[in-house]
């Protein structure tokens, strides 16, 4: 981990103001990635995970106000004209969002909108464009790709119009992927293929991935660091061996024991008390401490930043839980 | 000493593909989805059956046989030792009572302008469960079966997280004291942490109502850990059943294998090889001959090209539908 960091995010803040309250989305995330690296970003569903992914490729500064900076290979993103955004855009981060449907154009074929995004991203001529189509739905396991190109995304299956999504993202290689949950509405068996193909790019092309996601499995498998969110902050981030192995914040901890593994069948599974704060009406101190078993009275009236606790390891708590041996190793 | 609740006989539904008028007057024998090719399988009383499979393998298609939402092509559901789909048993409404169904997406069957305390005292209601005097008490009491707070029965289901409205869904089909509840996908749209709360309740529930249950659902990690024994669907056939532990931990057939290897592990230094399948699902129009698994399948032979494998027990394990399970299970 010598490399320079090709994206650097700091104290990244979005804002939305909805019947004239403001909502604090995103607060204050800072992280760093690296060629070829995967950091994964999990939490509970609205805890700000897509809205980072989209502050950071300066889309939702149009419906939002982002505070904070984004440095991209060292040019700042955040300040960046929506021209200038535009060319850096598909060509060098590429983003595969939550919703397949809405991101095609359902009046064009899938091979055009393929061919197109290679037209607009990469110096490919003609024939070699639509070989390098044919070749991407083929990674993306979409059989006889050659004989689909001509075919409509309502003829797809909801998972083939999600695979053609990632064909496109990752079409004209580009050097940062920021995928939003790209295998959740996926079955496992395509999910562990399209992963596959994921970490196989990172690695050959030296692709940066921040990958958005609520499976644990998923992070475990594929990431190389992950950040930790809850109610629009980053809770605990570090090395992916570390973070699940050894959770130091109450939260990931919680997390990691909710899910059903390693416990007697049919019995009752650990799980987080009560639910997730409203954005409108956060506690004063930690977000966190409604449901923390290990809040104190500082927790309930100041508000933990991240702090590091060992080398690349951070969490924001007061009350962090003991390191074991895991830690120093 | 295990009682069969319901029995599933050879169920097969098709769905006409073209809905041209013509082509249904006519009789035309158009094309059709083979949603189910021949389902068979018992619920015992008290159990969790959970039903595992590629998307669109059929589980939603098997859940509403069983709840009557749809009409199979052919092949019988006796439950009580009574065929659901008889006239007899048309005309009996207990059976709607007895048989209840928790939605994929309750947001949708859950009525949006009506109250949570109305949703449940109209279910109490329509099956004459209470005399009108009581019902007020019984919706209180079902609210804290599932854990919800009383003001939530003046609430809108729009005003509740995707968790608390589980809880409702759950508590209206409760709320008709049925015998076998169908939970199709039911906590899919959940956060794990919540997930856990739910299926807590469910599985609480389970123990203290003697309810038989069929659980549908893709996280494999969470079927195995509600299910006592777990049927694995592969384009409407059951490739698969068995007990949930031993069919979780050895699977059998080479679907089931190749199913379980590509769940993610928890853990990042296993990074256990997924087998890798060939091709994909193939259509349910287009369903293969013999084995519907042998376009993908590593072990195939020219016997699984032309004959359809039945299912049968294997030694030490559950059922199987494969020609070479023995072989294929000796090396594993
Ligand atoms: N009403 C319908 N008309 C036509 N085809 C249908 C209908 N309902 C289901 N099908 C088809 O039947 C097959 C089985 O569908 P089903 O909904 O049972 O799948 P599933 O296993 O529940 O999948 P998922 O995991 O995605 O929920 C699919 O090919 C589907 O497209
Ligand atoms: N365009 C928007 N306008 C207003 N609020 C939004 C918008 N997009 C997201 N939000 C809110 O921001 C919060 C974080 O959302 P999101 O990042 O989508 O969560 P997730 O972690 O599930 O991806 C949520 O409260 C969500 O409702
Ligand atoms: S700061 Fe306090 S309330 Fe927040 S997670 Fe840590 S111990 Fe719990
Ligand atoms: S019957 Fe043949 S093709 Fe089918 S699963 Fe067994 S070995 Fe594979
Ligand atoms: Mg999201
Ligand atoms: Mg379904």
């Amino acid at each position: 981990m010598t490399d320079h960091p090709i994206l650097e995010v700091e104290n990244l803040c979005t804002t939305f103001s909805r019947g004239g309250t403001d909502l604090p989305a995103v607060r204050d995330v800072s992280f760093a990635l690296c060629k070829g690296q995967v950091q994964g970003l999990v939490g509970e569903s609205g805890s700000g995970k897509s809205v980072t992914l989209r502050s950071i490729l300066g889309l939702a500064r149009h419906y939002g106000e982002v505070r904070g900076s984004v440095r991209w290979q060292g040019q700042e993103l955040t300040t960046m004209s929506e021209r200038q955004l535009r060319k850096i855009r598909g060509r060098e981060i590429a983003m595969i969002f939550q919703e397949p449907m809405t991101s095609l154009n359902p009046l064009l074929t899938v091979g055009t909108q393929l061919t197109e995004t290679l037209k607009a991203h990469t110096d490919l001529g003609r024939r070699a464009r639509r070989d390098r189509a044919i070749e991407m739905l083929d990674h993306v396991g979409i059989p006889a790709a050659a004989s689909r190109l001509g075919e409509y995304p309502h003829q797809f299956s909801g998972g083939m119009r999600q695979r053609v999504m990632i064909a496109i993202a990752l079409a004209a290689s580009p050097k940062l992927l920021l995928a939003d949950e790209p295998t959740t509405a996926l079955d496992v068996t395509i999910q562990a293929q399209i992963l596959d193909l994921i970490l196989k790019l990172a690695d050959e092309m030296s692709m940066g991935v921040v990958l958005v996601t609520h499976d644990l499995g998923v992070v475990a498998q594929t990431c190389d660091t992950v950040s930790v969110m809850y109610a629009g902050r980053v809770v605990e981030q570090g090395d992916v061996r570390q973070v699940l192995q050894t959770p130091r914040h109450p939260y990931t901890e919680g997390l990691m024991r909710s899910v059903p593994q390693d416990v007697p069948p049919r019995t009752q599974l650990y799980s987080v008390p009560g639910t997730p704060p409203s954005l409108f009406s956060l506690p004063e101190g930690c977000a966190f401490a409604p449901r923390c078993q290990a809040a104190g009275p500082a927790c309930q009236t100041a508000r933990p930043t991240l702090q590091d606790i060992a080398p690349g390891r951070q969490t924001a708590c007061f009350h962090p839980l003991p390191a074991t041996q895991e830690d120093a190793a | 000493m295990t009682q069969t609740v319901m029995k599933i006989d050879d169920l097969h539904l098709s769905f006409p593909v073209s809905r041209s008028l013509l082509d249904v007057v006519q009789r035309r024998p158009g094309k059709s989805v083979n949603a189910l090719n021949g389902v068979s399988l018992e619920l015992q009383q008290g159990e969790t059956l959970g039903v595992v499979g590629e998307s669109g393998c059929g589980k939603s298609t098997l859940a509403r046989c069983i709840v009557r939402l749809y009409e199979p092509t052919s092949g019988q559901i006796h439950f009580d030792e009574q065929n659901i789909f008889g006239a007899a048993a048309r005309k009996d409404r207990s059976y709607n009572r007895r048989v209840q169904m928790m939605f994929q997406d309750p947001y949708s069957s859950l009525n949006p302008r009506m109250t949570t305390g109305d949703i449940l005292a109209e279910a109490l209601r329509v099956h004459q469960m209470r005399p009108e005097a009581e019902i007020a008490p019984r919706v209180a009491e079902l609210l804290d079966l599932v854990r919800l707070p009383q003001d939530a029965a003046e609430k809108l289901p729009h005003e509740f997280s995707g968790g608390q409205r589980q809880r409702i869904a759950i508590a209206r089909a409760l709320a008709v004291e049925p015998e076998v509840l169908i939970a199709d996908e039911l906590v899919s749209a959940l956060d794990v942490s919540v997930q856990a709360q739910v299926v807590n309740l469910l599985l609480e529930l389970q123990q203290r109502l003697h309810l038989t249950i069929l659980f549908v659902a893709h996280d494999l990690r969470l079927v195995r850990h509600v299910s006592n024994r777990v049927a694995v669907i592969y384009l409407g056939r059951i490739v698969e059943i068995g007990d949930s532990e031993t069919l979780f931990s050895a699977p059998s057939h080479p679907y089931s294998q190749a199913l379980l290897s590509a769940a993610p592990s928890l853990d990042p230094d296993d990074k256990g090889a997924a087998i890798q399948l060939e091709g994909e699902l193939p259509s349910p129009l287009n369903v293969p001959p013999g084995c519907p698994f042998h376009v993908r399948c590593r072990h195939v032979t020219a016997q699984c090209r032309t004959v359809i494998p039945a299912l049968r027990a294997l030694e030490g394990r559950g059922e199987v539908a494969c020609h070479h399970a023995e072989e294929i299970n000796q090396h594993a």
